[in-house]
């Protein structure tokens, strides 16, 4: 063996190790990742959503992958103790490589903003799902470090559990009575902020029955990582039990019990209020925001206005 | 009203025993440092020829300096973080939440502003006056006052570990959080007033770079043929005199709501905290370009050294940074797509985002190319522009899909998020300023760093990344939200015990770097760069011996096309004795910069802890700092001629003791810059 092939040797075991974790990390990943709530959703949001990353990754493995061959083929044939391969130190510039390096890219960015345009408007979380069914009305607050979920028209309030009716469309009016949070439960779509003095909105649908956990994931503080509750989505005599259920609880919700509920807690367990203040939801909003609406960051709650 | 404000005795981190570690480790360091000078006797030289420098060379090497030291701090938080999560399921693990808190916000805080920062100015300093073939930067105290203000807000971070607390707020400090209604303490004032004293210092260095390229270019260097390190740092210097502001902005509000009681950003009151969110990511985008351009600009002089070749695709190089500069400033809101925007908007902001892609496609598809038919020699710098080039492109893949706004929606908040960007900036940011650091150090010192432990500090970074950031993604995937002191669910958590190996592999990364830096010293005859030209460059920092003269070139050279060295090697005009020197005005040494830093300092300590008689003292040093230094007119002196000949003199000598470029030695050597090369 020669030097020279000695040393272009040298470096390709590291190459393998790099590939070899790499694929390892890959691998056990892989297994767990298949039934985690992005990759196999229980909506249709969520599953529009993973449809579209599916896509979006597909579509640019036309460039991702010429890069790993390229690099890879470049590197080896053109290593400099390789006096087979040709060298041409002076060639910089080849118009028709141009028009393919800026060309191809640009092509799949006119496609993916189509379909960046088409998935955004129709997976717009304001967005009814169904305009002609009367979704479940569910108003969320995020307190430190806690979710209160308040069923108006159930005259209902529960803190860290959220129950709905299976194939029926959710509508979750959001706000904060402290720091700002961020509502997501995976497994049924993506997330919004809550704020205070500010409504923003979730509209969700779970199509398979189940058991979905949904958190805060915006840092809020030290009760941060307990702030997450069960989500149960349930056929619509189970969940007409559970409200049943609810009403049964001695406690009620009202403006006193509030102003308890609200102070710092930690792992709160799952409470059941059979009563609620009229007017909560707007009056925590109003007490930020002296019913100054210009503060929302989107007024209507239908998707056509900005 | 207390003398010392609200700094007490418990301010002393003796509650806890990591925090106390920590300070001591903190302190040893300092009190380390002067021991050592004081061993060598060097106080003269450190203060005279050093603190008070206004060469471009020297501040650019403190600078750098600064970022290695800041690199390892920041890298300790890492490791703790990742070890505190791979083992806190259903556990406390070992940190509590006020201090992981403290931990993850400090993390980026100082590898953002502390590490990348100062790493960025640093090798932008020591090369780019070189690289147009000028003697200095616009101007060199201002370039003084720039380090020191960064070195001011540094050791604001470092101070917060022994004295107070530092922020929990996460480096982005989201208001309402980051106010005083929930963050009383001084830790969320110690990021503000780190990051504004040396968020002054950037967009002085911005303006100062700029001016340099627009006015000090030597004769002949048209723009068109600026090396491409250098068109980058004028993308980023404009970026940086744009989008700074903005950040100042923002952090100077917010010190008013928590200083002054203001309601800029709070929940009540008229605030609004999507203002700041807002704010701060008008300037948090361009940041991120502003820290990588430099980068890719190194790697476009890395890849045409050790390919042996001309780069491919000069044009489109220089308007896909142009085209990235211009879009960094409109895509900020990507950043919160989640904060109940109108699809409208979000897809406005979502295309805009996507389309940085095709510029950035473009430079990598450039590289490979300029890969395509060299003669590539596998030299540690080179090693980190493959590894980016591959690397890259998965965070670029990952990019793109959170740019779509109905997938930000899940992964927003997520690991998925935090994998996305550590895999644009390891790669992308810290392996470009590692082949920096590599390919230019002999510029800097005179001697060539250890290729050995070089390679092998790429090797455990390169697999360590993966190793480390990969699982993130998958985390992200099974909704593991970002910074979770603990958690409940199990399936995380062989992903985080995976990802701590990894960060464990990087460890081992920074201590084969470390070792280079100790080998390298200890074997620097064996590795004297003696022409100045170490690895057969091609523009015009290698035509200045190694080091550089302080006034770097004897003679302005004369540019005639891009690649401008190469192109005097090839004509046969490279070392060529002038006919005459001449004197030169050189920029006398100050200490006004430092003591502008100190004061800096000292105004920001005393902002955080409302020590009011002491900020209002500082302001004053500042002030009076100012007027003396700008009423001396006094402040340049003149080489004579006849010391640059006795300097230019003593090189010949030594490029006649080595007459050979050392990478002739290399067995893909191609040959050097001759005549009939050019056919």
């Amino acid at each position: 063996m020669t030097v020279e092939n000695a040393r272009a040797l040298r470096w390709r075991p590291c190459a393998s190790i790099v590939l070899a974790a790499a694929s390892a990390a890959v691998l056990c990943g892989g297994c767990s990742v298949l039934d985690g709530p992005v990759l196999s959703p229980s909506g249709p949001i969520s599953l529009a959503q993973r449809d579209l990353l599916f896509k979006a990754v597909a579509i640019m493995m036309i460039v991702i992958v010429p890069v790993f061959v390229m690099a890879a083929i470049f590197a080896r044939r053109y290593r400099g103790t390789n006096r087979k391969a040709r060298y041409t130190p002076n060639f910089d510039f080849y118009w028709p490589l141009e028009v393919v390096v800026w060309g191809v890219p640009a092509a799949i960015i006119v496609w993916l903003s189509l379909h960046l345009w088409h998935y955004t408007y129709q997976l717009d979380p304001y967005k009814e799902i169904d305009p002609g069914v009367k979704p479940l009305q569910v108003q969320a607050i995020a307190q430190d470090w806690k979710w209160l979920f308040v069923y108006p028209e159930q005259n209902i309030a529960v803190v860290n559990e959220l129950a709905m009716p299976v194939n029926t469309p959710v509508s979750i009016a959001i706000t904060s009575d402290t720091a700002m949070n961020s509502l997501v439960i995976p497994a049924l779509g993506g997330q919004i902020y809550a704020m205070a003095g500010m409504q923003t909105r979730l509209n969700l649908l779970a199509d398979k029955t189940g058991t979905f956990w949904g958190r805060n994931v915006q840092y809020s503080g030290r009760g941060f990582a307990d702030q997450q509750f069960q989500t149960l989505a349930q056929p619509k005599a189970d969940f007409d039990a559970w409200v049943e259920k609810v009403k049964q609880s001695a406690k009620a919700l009202d403006a006193a019990a509030y102003e308890a509920l609200a102070k710092p807690s930690q792992k709160v367990p799952v409470t059941y209020f059979s009563g609620v203040e009229p007017g909560l939801f707007d009056k925590i909003i109003a007490k930020y925001s002296h019913g100054d609406s210009d503060r929302m960051p989107r007024h209507s709650n239908t998707g056509a206005m900005d | 009203m207390d003398i010392f404000g609200r700094l007490t005795i418990e301010s002393l981190p003796f509650y806890s025993a990591i925090a106390a570690s920590g300070a001591a480790v903190t302190v040893l360091g300092g009190l380390s440092v002067v021991a050592v000078i004081t061993y060598f006797g060097a106080w003269r030289l450190v203060l005279f020829q050093w603190l008070s420098s206004v060469d471009h060379k020297k501040i650019g090497i403190m600078y750098i300096m600064l970022a290695l030291v800041m690199l390892v701090r920041g890298f300790v938080d890492a490791a703790m973080m990742r070890s505190q999560q791979a083992i806190a399921l259903n556990s406390d693990g070992y940190l509590p939440p006020g201090h992981f808190d403290q931990i993850f916000s400090s993390h980026g805080t100082i590898m953002i502003f502390f590490m990348a920062m100062p790493f960025l100015s640093g090798l932008i300093n020591l090369i780019m006056p070189q690289q147009i073939g000028s003697r200095d930067v616009a101007f060199p105290f201002m370039n003084a006052v720039s380090l020191w203000l960064s070195m001011a807000g540094a050791a604001l971070v470092l101070i917060s570990l022994v004295i107070g607390k530092f922020s929990t707020a996460g480096w982005t400090a989201y208001p309402p959080y980051s106010g005083l209604e929930f963050t009383p303490g001084v830790g969320v004032d110690y990021w503000i007033w780190a990051v504004l004293i040396s968020g002054f210092g950037s967009t002085m260095s911005g303006i100062n770079f700029l001016v340099t390229i627009i006015k000090c270019r030597a004769p002949g260097m048209t723009m068109f043929r600026l090396p491409l390190f250098t068109w980058t740092v004028f993308i980023t210097s404009v970026l940086i005199i744009f989008a700074f502001p903005a950040l100042t902005v923002a952090c100077a509000m917010l010190a008013l709501d928590r200083t002054l009681g203001m309601h800029f950003f709070t929940n009540g009151m008229g605030g609004n905290m999507m203002n700041y969110i807002n704010l701060f990511w008008l300037w948090g985008h361009p940041e991120v370009y502003i820290l990588i351009l430099p980068a890719f600009g190194v790697f476009s002089e890395v890849v045409a050294v050790f390919s042996q070749k001309r780069l491919f695709g000069y044009i489109s190089l220089v308007l896909a940074t142009m085209a990235i500069g211009l879009l960094s400033f409109t895509v900020w809101l990507h950043h919160f797509f989640t904060m109940g925007s109108s699809a409208r908007v979000n897809s406005f902001f979502g295309t805009m985002t996507t389309i940085i892609a095709v510029p950035t496609g473009v430079k990598v598809f450039d590289w490979l190319l300029t890969m395509y038919r060299g003669r590539i020699i596998f030299k540690p710098p080179m090693l980190f522009t493959i590894g980016f080039l591959v690397t890259f492109v998965i965070g670029g893949l990952s990019g793109v899909l959170l740019a779509l706004p109905p997938i930000d929606y899940l992964m927003h908040n997520t690991t998925f998020l935090i994998a996305h960007f550590h895999n644009m900036i390891i790669p992308g940011v810290l392996f470009g300023y590692l082949a920096g650091y590599m390919f230019w150090f002999p510029k800097a010192f005179g001697f060539k760093l250890n290729e050995k432990w070089g390679t092998r500090a790429f090797w455990c970074w390169i697999v360590g990344f993966y190793v480390a950031f990969m699982p993130l993604y998958v985390l992200g995937l099974l909704g593991m939200p970002r910074r979770m002191e603990h958690y409940e669910i199990a399936a995380w958590q062989p992903h985080l015990i995976v990802a701590a190996f990894g960060a464990f592999i990087i460890l081992l990364g920074m201590i084969c770097l470390g070792v280079q830096l100790w080998v390298s010293v200890r074997d620097r005859i064996e590795a004297l760069d003696l022409t100045g030209d170490p690895w057969n460059g091609r523009s015009l920092e290698w035509a200045t011996s190694s080091p550089a003269a302080p006034y770097n070139f004897a003679v302005l050279p004369k540019v005639e096309c891009r690649d401008a060295w190469w192109d005097m090697k090839q004509r046969g005009v490279a070392y060529r004795r002038p006919e005459k020197y001449e004197d030169i005005v050189m920029p006398k040494n100050t200490f006004a910069g430092a003591v502008i830093g100190a004061a800096g300092f000292a105004f920001g300590f005393a902002m955080i802890w409302w020590i009011w008689w002491l900020a209002l003292l500082s302001l004053a040093v500042i002030g009076a700092a100012i007027i003396v230094r700008a009423s001396n007119d006094d402040d340049e002196f003149v080489m004579p001629a006849s010391e640059v000949k006795a300097i230019e003199d003593a090189r010949f000598p030594q490029l006649a003791k080595a007459p050979k470029n050392a990478m002739e030695d290399e067995p893909g050597f191609a040959g050097q810059p001759a005549p009939e090369a050019a056919a």
